[in-house]
């Protein structure tokens, strides 16, 4: 300690208050801070609000309410055109997080199974892997979309000249058009039924595993997963008479009706997200298996453990709380890349409130919803896979 | 992406730019940088598109030239910042152009809202829709059921839904940003039908490689009196950009062109004299020198001029005059006296 450090805790020491103190410095400076970003913001907001008064441009919120008079293709809600500005934003902010949830989902299986194949011991196939990764990897995703829109708009034939690979699915530059069941009641109480199965399901692995502990003897779990959850559904769809009725796709005037539709639009940034990330998650789970230590493998193997025991039981558990926190930010960029959606006419968030923005003139409100949203839902995201990450890292006591 | 970056910078310029403004910092800013900051279209034939030299060519652009030539004397003193439809109010705004010269309606909302003010109209247009000749489709009320492409952000955007819904009509939109992305989307057959400002499909049908399949079906839905739109509360620049226009209308009905307006030097007829700048009293009212008329005249041309050079029977639109001929031709064309 020199000399003068051990004056200044003296003199704070002995007068209680002083600006030798270095707590009080540290507090004043942190004070200081605050009054310069309070102060600063508060010049740019006032500043703002001047220049669009004197320019004549609406200020407020107030829009949200009125008629947004613009239709949206796809929304989850019902919506027309004389809902309000609000009503089209929970459209664009539904249509963001419906492809955001699938892309995640997709992304994740296809990054895990690239990544795993990219370590297989056969050379073609961790070959294709390496030029898949590198391919989708280092091309800019915006390019990526407009290949996928113009594979799906101009490779595929029009609607009446529609491709039908199964009965009832047709392929058309209109988008992919898959029957479902008519049944409404009986579609509810299948899924009802799948989602006991999975409950069951988990009861049984629980069950399985206190057996285990207690006794030593080995259950069939996957198998008996599957039964149930196979089925339970069947049983249920028995049960209430097996009804077969499919709501079909039809060509009727312009275009399709009846079934489900998925437009060229989704599918394009559903496909563009998916195939970029997955990417990206494959490089994350190679590593993540990379990360486990041969010799942890080798040890298994001289125990009698079989290759899939090996992977399931040592090295995916591992492996896994490398992964987490890298996916993480790959679940972030995904979500976050949905923005993109409005190159290729996705009706996503960003999308309705450039239109919104446009209709009303309104674009700092506009810019600021944006930013909210993306916000909120990126660290919801974040929030959920750090309590995730908490679980499954090594727990040290 | 641009789009949100030139919103971005709204935001940013709107908070810092300084509240204090004086009389006329328009004129001012575009004497300091010696041009013209023209916001135009991205490519739309006949109103703004780069020809195969790379200059920038349409009815749109010469008005801009109009602009520059009025200001600065010289009309290739012109900047051109092409503009989706969802970025030009935004770019007008911020500040990032001069005056917004890109086949944009005038429209209530966007005077009262927006923060613009719309010049003299110097085009009237009529919405109206594009299909394949294929659908055998012959009016557009047989349109139920149809994916009819759009562009984001327009009058049109909203004129369909309007439509549609008082025809009791069912419709599916596909709303893309970019113009080559929405042209390439209807051409690829992703919608039956596409809809804009009739002299815009004409434009767009007249670029297409294969047009002659389609057609534009005989109704004009809407009123699109396209006009050159600036900011609001800056009354010297908002003249300037009126008066250009209205000089262009003037000089047409005189019969002055950019060839023969040296002709017109010894003319005896006062209006004409003060117009072309022979006696003093047209630049003043503009805090221009008396020149600006001719300026305009000789190296941009009168109305007709710009008119039948960009969208007349020569080139690939053969546009009629219509609605656009002068006032004393059966148009709408007028401009109050130059005194």
């Amino acid at each position: 300690m020199t000399n003068s450090q051990s004056r200044a805790i003296a003199t704070a020491q002995t007068s209680g208050f002083s600006l030798y103190d270095p707590r009080v410095r540290g507090l004043a400076y942190q004070v200081l801070v605050i009054c310069l970003i309070v102060g600063g913001a508060w010049y740019l907001i006032s500043n703002a609000l001047a220049n669009l008064a004197r320019q004549s441009i609406a200020t407020g919120f107030d829009f949200l309410s009125r008629a947004a008079s613009f239709d949206i293709a796809q929304h989850l809600i019902s919506y027309s055109s004389a809902s309000s500005y609000l009503r089209a934003y929970e459209v664009g902010l539904l249509n963001t997080l419906l492809v955001a949830a699938v892309g995640i989902v997709l992304a994740t299986v296809l990054g895990t199974a690239v990544g795993i194949l990219r370590l297989s011991g056969n050379w073609l196939v961790s070959r294709l892997a390496a030029i898949y990764v590198e391919v989708t990897r280092n091309l800019p995703l915006l390019l990526q979309l407009f290949f996928w829109y113009d594979v799906i708009t101009v490779t595929l034939p029009g609607p009446r000249e529609a491709l039908s690979p199964l009965p009832g699915v047709f392929l058309s530059n209109r988008g992919f058009m898959l029957p479902v069941p008519a049944d409404g009641p009986a579609l509810l109480a299948v899924a009802v039924a799948f989602l006991v199965a999975v409950a069951l399901s988990v009861g049984v692995d629980i069950w399985a595993r206190r057996r285990q502990y207690a006794t030593g003897q080995q259950f069939p779990v996957a198998w008996a997963a599957t039964v149930l959850i196979a089925g339970i559904p069947i049983l249920a769809w028995l049960a209430i008479g097996a009804p077969t009725a499919m709501d079909m796709p039809s060509l009727v005037g312009f275009g399709f009706q009846g079934g489900i539709t998925m437009s060229p639009e989704f599918v394009t940034i559903l496909l563009g997200l998916v195939f970029y990330t997955a990417a990206f998650i494959a490089e994350v789970v190679r590593a993540g298996i990379l990360a486990v230590s041969w010799g942890q493998s080798e040890a298994a193997l001289a125990l009698g453990l079989r290759r899939g025991q090996i992977l399931r039981l040592i090295v995916v558990p591992q492996a896994f709380r490398v992964i987490v926190p890298q996916l993480t930010s790959e679940f972030l960029n995904l979500t976050k890349n949905s923005s993109l959606a409005v190159a290729v006419g996705y009706p996503d968030l960003v999308s309705i409130a450039n239109t919104t923005i446009n209709q009303t003139g309104q674009a700092i409100e506009g810019i600021s919803i944006i930013m909210a949203v993306y916000l909120t839902i990126s660290l919801l995201v974040s929030a959920f896979m750090n309590w995730f990450n908490k679980r499954v890292a090594l727990k040290e006591r | 992406m641009k789009t949100i970056l030139t919103i971005a910078g709204t935001v940013i310029g709107m908070s810092l730019m300084a509240s204090a403004a004086h009389a006329g910092p328009t004129l001012d800013t575009i004497k300091k940088n010696d041009y013209v900051r023209c916001g135009v279209n991205t490519g739309l034939g006949g109103f703004s598109i780069p020809n195969s030299g790379g200059q920038w060519v349409g009815l749109d652009v010469d008005m801009c030239r109009a602009f520059a030539a009025a200001a600065l004397g010289d009309a290739n003193k012109v900047k051109f910042v092409p503009l989706s439809s969802e970025q030009r109010f935004t770019a007008l705004q911020s500040g990032e152009i001069d005056v917004l010269s890109r086949n944009t309606t005038w429209t209530i909302t966007r005077e009262g809202e927006l923060g613009a003010l719309f010049g003299p109209v110097t085009y009237y247009d009529g919405q109206g829709f594009m299909v394949n000749k294929k659908l055998g489709v012959k009016s557009a009320k047989e349109l139920n059921g149809a994916t009819i492409c759009v562009q984001p952000g327009t009058t049109t955007e909203l004129n369909l839904s309007d439509y549609f819904h008082g025809n009791n009509m069912q419709f599916t939109p596909v709303v893309i940003d970019s113009l080559a992305q929405v042209n390439a989307a209807f051409f690829s057959g992703r919608c039956d039908v596409y809809t804009d400002d009739a002299s815009a499909l004409t434009a767009v049908r007249a670029a297409a490689p294969n047009s002659a399949d389609y057609e534009i079906l005989p109704e004009r839905i809407s009123k699109e009196p396209l006009a050159p739109a600036v900011r609001q509360g800056d009354d010297e620049w908002f003249d300037i950009v009126r008066w250009s226009i209205f000089a262009t209308l003037q000089a047409e009905e005189w019969g002055i062109t950019s060839q023969n307006v040296d002709t017109f030097k010894d003319t005896k007829n006062p209006d004409i004299q003060r117009f072309l700048g022979v006696t003093a009293g047209i630049g003043k009212p503009l805090h221009l020198d008396d020149k600006w008329a001719v300026n305009i005249v000789k190296q941009v041309g009168n109305y007709s001029e710009i008119y039948e050079r960009n969208l007349g029977a020569k080139t690939p639109l053969k546009l009629d005059r219509g609605l656009n001929a002068l006032w004393n031709k059966g148009g709408l064309m007028y401009a109050p006296p130059a005194r």
